[in-house]
């Protein structure tokens, strides 16, 4: 027995709201989100190559990929200059949410409690529940909210890399430190962890988060919201129609609508982001590579 | 003057023999009451007197006939039978055939000590058939002495003594090595031979004179009374204060003390020819050159050239040495004194040392076995254009030598094809090494070339314990040149492990290779190293390149720790040594070598560390599987996500496209709502009939 993938009322809602606001946009991402998130794909990419290299030091790819980086050494300095990049955007978006408490919310309690917090909810685990449900075709798809539960486990994974990869990274950075207070077998241990959940991290993006964002058929080939903030408004009443009832209710849709950018602007950023995901497809190729075929 | 060395450099002479003489007549006294208890002397000549009597032994008629008056009256005449013939001593008569042989030594012991030792001796020992026994040269029962004319050892007669078995055409002539020729022949013209034989001085000097009687050795070994450095010595027994009539030659002391440098007697008065001095009245280089300058003269019995260019031989480091000291069997009193020559140039009679260290040699052992791939000196040296190795324009100056060795070791050559080891293409790898650029790009003579690894002389294949390459040397053959680090290395635990294991540790060429060797500062040698450790260090090998330092080195840098950066590269030791890079109280400062700010607790850092031992490393292992553990169950989870997400995904695709479509068409106004949105599904071809049906439930 099959299932609806949409309703109808929800195909309905959809061409009615665009037919609206003919030509509209609807903003998901603030300017500095975007920037972050623009930063984030560089320095994450420039980690994963340099780190690569050595984790993967037994294939000729690594070789070559060393050798046109620069060598180790210089390999070396972009990795820690990449890292040190990380951490910045991550330092600016936690004051990011300082900000918005103070001038949004107010209280802690308004960011982390309200409808568009990015802490996991009952509804998220109820949006499982049903998502799963849905794939099997046993029910309606759920009406997903301001953030998806996928969205939410992409958002944690950022903060539990950093602090894995980040602390071990801080630690094979300078070795001579931390052994003061720490033996050195941590240092083996720490290379194990940054490289293993380094791995994770890679996989994980240029596969799971890929498809959950640019690759699953309805967004195919690319979804470009991150980096131009915006995205159709049929499309958002399709993909978040909770929150587009959310929006509609409290009478604040308008609030939220934009023009798309010109042409050339939305060209720039694909050429960004096909230049990255073709990047981070071909490091999944090699690691499939690297882990199959010329494991020792 | 100069004395022989004492009393391992042999005798003879006049005051030696009469010490003889002396020694025998007391041991003629100790043996007469021996002689009264054992048989009389009668009872063996009642046989023995029988002229008849005769033996077959290995096919030869032997006579026992022993003449009774005769025997007396030679020097063992009061000796009893038994005294000699000791084996039937209280025998019961017919005695026992065959007799052991009698042991002169036992009464002449000094001598038969000397013998043994002597060239004769030794082919005695080896069981030669022509080696000389006490009684082929001084008899058997009729020995008289040697001031009676009779005797075979009185001076007169030596010649013709000695002459029975070196005399041209003799067995021992013909059939062993003897570098000299017409050695009677030339003996009896000289001026020795002629006081001698024809004069009748029976004080002129004879075979023994300068060869001694006992002791005789080959002038190649240093104790012969004929070998270069103790020629003058010989010739002065009797040319005292000879030195005062060659003062311009030699500068009084220095012939003695410097016999390599100088001129020895035998370099102007050949042995054996010795009459003149040649250049003065002998063979002229000049009447030799009267014949040999012409172009078109060759051999008459191979048609071989025999043509020399004289300008040759004036540049030659030979230029002062006389056609005749080289081709020395030449005869001044014949109108072609060369026609008596039937020897080649023996070098050897001036170049003992060299000629030595050849024979043993690989070389000089193929030419014994009269190998025709053989070189002899001249295939290095030249003929008659001999230059020092000090001659830019010389075959054996140091850059030339790799070019001279190639002619027959460079592949395909005759010396190549025959080799069957493993270095190939010697010539062309040695010219690519550290060593053959520095000697051929940058003309720096002091590099390495072929001979100063398997020297010049004593060349041997690596296998003969010999050899200078051979393992067990190759260590002292780099520390020639490589001053201080053969000291380390055989202080490491490679080289004493070498000692005490029948395992092959590495020596310099393992690591180094023998002809590709290249500077230790470039990055393919730093990088080879690694494997080449690997070949026997396999395991730890392996778990060096799981750690940082040697990921990098995998990528191709060599600016990480290598195996040689912490274990050291000559003076490696194991790491419980105090005095290793690696002991406790050292290796904090090896890592401060990279790593300045190391400290005690740095140096645990694991650099073999795997996480595949979990008895070894249990952090490891377990922090690995706990990891990957990690990454196995996000991976399923997330993909089994993915995967059922996809066909919903596909089709929301669809419906999503007639969505767009349907706002470019112009959208829904107010109106028209309903109709538009049911319709718009109707055309859908996506709807199966089960989704029309629910999508009437739905409406």
């Amino acid at each position: 027995m099959g299932n609806h993938v949409v309703t109808p009322e929800e195909v309905h809602v959809a061409i009615k709201a665009a037919t609206e606001h003919r030509g509209k946009q609807i903003v998901r991402f603030s300017r500095l989100n975007r920037v972050l998130h623009a930063l984030m794909i560089v320095s994450f990419i420039s980690l994963a190559l340099t780190g690569m290299t050595l984790k993967f030091s037994y294939t000729d790819w690594a070789a070559t990929l060393s050798r046109l980086l620069g060598g180790f050494e210089s390999a070396g300095y972009i990795h820690r200059l990449a890292a040190v990049v990380m951490f910045g955007l991550f330092i600016m978006h936690v004051i990011d949410l300082f900000r918005l408490k103070r001038q949004e919310f107010g209280t802690w309690k308004g960011v982390l409690l309200g409808p568009n917090t990015m802490l996991w909810t009952k509804r998220d685990f109820k949006d499982i529940v049903d998502s799963i449900k849905w794939f099997l075709g046993r029910g309606p798809r759920p009406k997903y909210g301001r953030w998806t539960y996928w969205e939410k486990f992409d958002y944690f994974a950022v903060f539990w890399g950093i602090t894995v990869i980040g602390s071990t990274g801080l630690t094979l950075w300078f070795p001579e430190f931390f052994t003061l207070f720490l033996p050195g077998w941590v240092i083996n241990v720490a290379t194990i962890i940054h490289s293993d959940e380094a791995l994770l991290a890679t996989g994980f993006i240029f596969t799971v988060h890929f498809f959950n964002t640019h690759l699953r058929p309805e967004k195919f080939p690319m979804d470009t919201v991150v980096f131009t903030g915006r995205m159709p408004l049929e499309e958002f009443v399709l993909d978040k129609p909770g929150e587009y009832e959310e929006l509609v209710k409290k009478g604040e849709l308008t609030k939220h609508l934009v023009d798309p950018y010109p042409e050339i602007v939305v060209k720039g950023i694909r050429m960004f982001a096909w230049t990255a995901l073709a990047i981070g497809l071909s490091m999944v190729i090699w690691i499939i590579f690297a882990m199959v075929f010329a494991y020792r | 003057m100069r004395r022989l060395p004492t009393s391992s450099t042999g005798n003879s002479g006049v005051g030696r023999r009469r010490a003889w003489l002396g020694g025998w007549s007391a041991l003629l006294l100790l043996s007469l009451p021996v002689g009264s208890l054992a048989q009389e002397n009668d009872e063996c000549f009642l046989c023995h007197s029988d002229i008849a009597l005769q033996e077959e032994r290995g096919g030869r008629t032997i006579s026992l006939y022993v003449d009774e008056q005769r025997f007396a009256t030679s020097v063992h005449g009061d000796l009893e039978c038994v005294s000699c013939h000791m084996d039937i001593a209280g025998e019961e008569m017919p005695h026992d055939t065959p007799l052991a042989p009698v042991e002169c030594g036992v009464c002449h012991d000094q001598e038969q000590e000397r013998h043994m030792e002597s060239l004769h001796g030794q082919a005695l020992a080896r069981g030669d058939p022509l080696a000389p026994g006490c009684d082929e040269c001084h008899g058997s029962h009729y020995v008289t002495q040697a001031h009676d004319p009779a005797s075979p050892v009185y001076p007169l007669n030596i010649p013709f003594t000695c002459g029975r078995c070196h005399r041209e055409g003799a067995p021992v002539q013909r059939q062993r090595v003897i570098h000299q020729s017409n050695i009677v022949d030339n003996y009896t013209e000289s001026i020795h031979g002629e006081g001698l034989l024809r004069a009748g001085l029976i004080v002129s000097a004879n075979c023994t004179s300068c060869h001694t009687a006992h002791f005789i050795l080959p002038h190649t070994d240093a104790r012969s009374s004929i070998a270069r450095e103790n020629i003058a010595a010989t010739c002065a027994r009797c040319h005292v204060q000879i030195e005062s009539v060659h003062q311009q030659v030699i500068r009084g002391e220095l012939w003695e003390q410097e016999a390599d440098v100088l001129p020895a007697c035998v370099d102007c008065h050949p042995p054996h020819t010795i009459r003149r001095v040649f250049y003065v009245q002998g063979v002229a280089d000049s009447e030799c050159l009267e014949c040999h300058t012409k172009p078109d003269i060759v051999a008459s019995e191979d048609g071989r050239s025999l043509s020399v260019d004289a300008g040759e031989l004036k540049e030659s480091q030979h230029a002062q040495t006389t056609c005749s000291q080289c081709h020395s069997g030449v005869n001044p009193s014949r109108r072609r004194p060369c026609s008596t020559l039937t020897e080649k140039v023996d070098c050897s009679s001036c170049h003992a040392e060299k000629e030595r260290e050849y024979e043993k040699s690989i070389h000089g052992v193929l030419l014994s076995q009269n190998d025709p791939n053989a070189p002899s000196c001249k295939e290095c040296h030249g003929k008659h254009l001999v230059l020092g190795r000090g001659t830019p324009q010389s075959p054996t100056f140091p850059t030339n030598v790799p070019a001279l060795c190639a002619r027959c070791h460079r592949e395909g050559e005759k010396a190549a094809v025959r080799y069957l080891g493993k270095e190939h293409d010697v010539v062309e790898h040695y010219a690519e090494s550290i060593h053959g650029k520095g000697l051929i790009k940058s003309g720096l003579t002091v590099t390495a070339m072929c001979t100063n690894c398997h020297t010049a002389h004593s060349v041997l294949p690596k296998v003969d314990s010999a050899s200078s390459v051979n393992r067990a040397n190759i260590a002292r053959t780099c520390g020639t040149c490589h001053h201080g680090i053969q000291d380390q290395f055989q202080g490491s635990i490679h080289f004493v492990k070498a000692l005490e294991s029948d395992k092959d540790p590495p020596v310099c060429v393992d690591c180094h290779s023998a002809h590709t060797i290249r500077r230790a500062d470039e990055d393919g040698f730093m990088l080879s190293i690694m494997s080449q450790c690997g070949r026997c260090h396999e395991e730890i090998a392996k778990t060096y390149f799981d750690t940082y330092h040697g990921k990098v080195s995998q990528l191709g840098y060599t600016k990480t720790a290598k195996c040689y950066d912490c274990h050291g590269a000559h003076d490696i030791l194991p790491v419980s040594d105090p005095r290793s890079h690696l002991s406790r109280a050292n290796v904090v400062q090896t890592c401060q070598k990279c790593h300045p700010g190391a400290n005690r607790r740095f140096a645990g850092y694991l650099t073999h560390a795997t996480h595949h031992d979990p008895d070894k490393y249990p952090f490891l292992f377990y922090t690995f599987w706990g990891m990957a553990g990690l990454l196995m169950v996000t991976f399923v989870v997330s993909g089994i996500h993915t995967l059922l997400w996809l066909p919903r995904a596909l089709k929301l695709r669809r419906a999503r496209r007639k969505v767009v479509e349907a706002v470019e068409a112009g959208g829904i106004t107010t109106s028209e709502e309903r109709t538009k949105g049911t319709s718009q599904h109707a055309n859908d071809p996506e709807h199966e009939p089960g989704d029309e049906a629910e999508e009437k439930n739905d409406g």
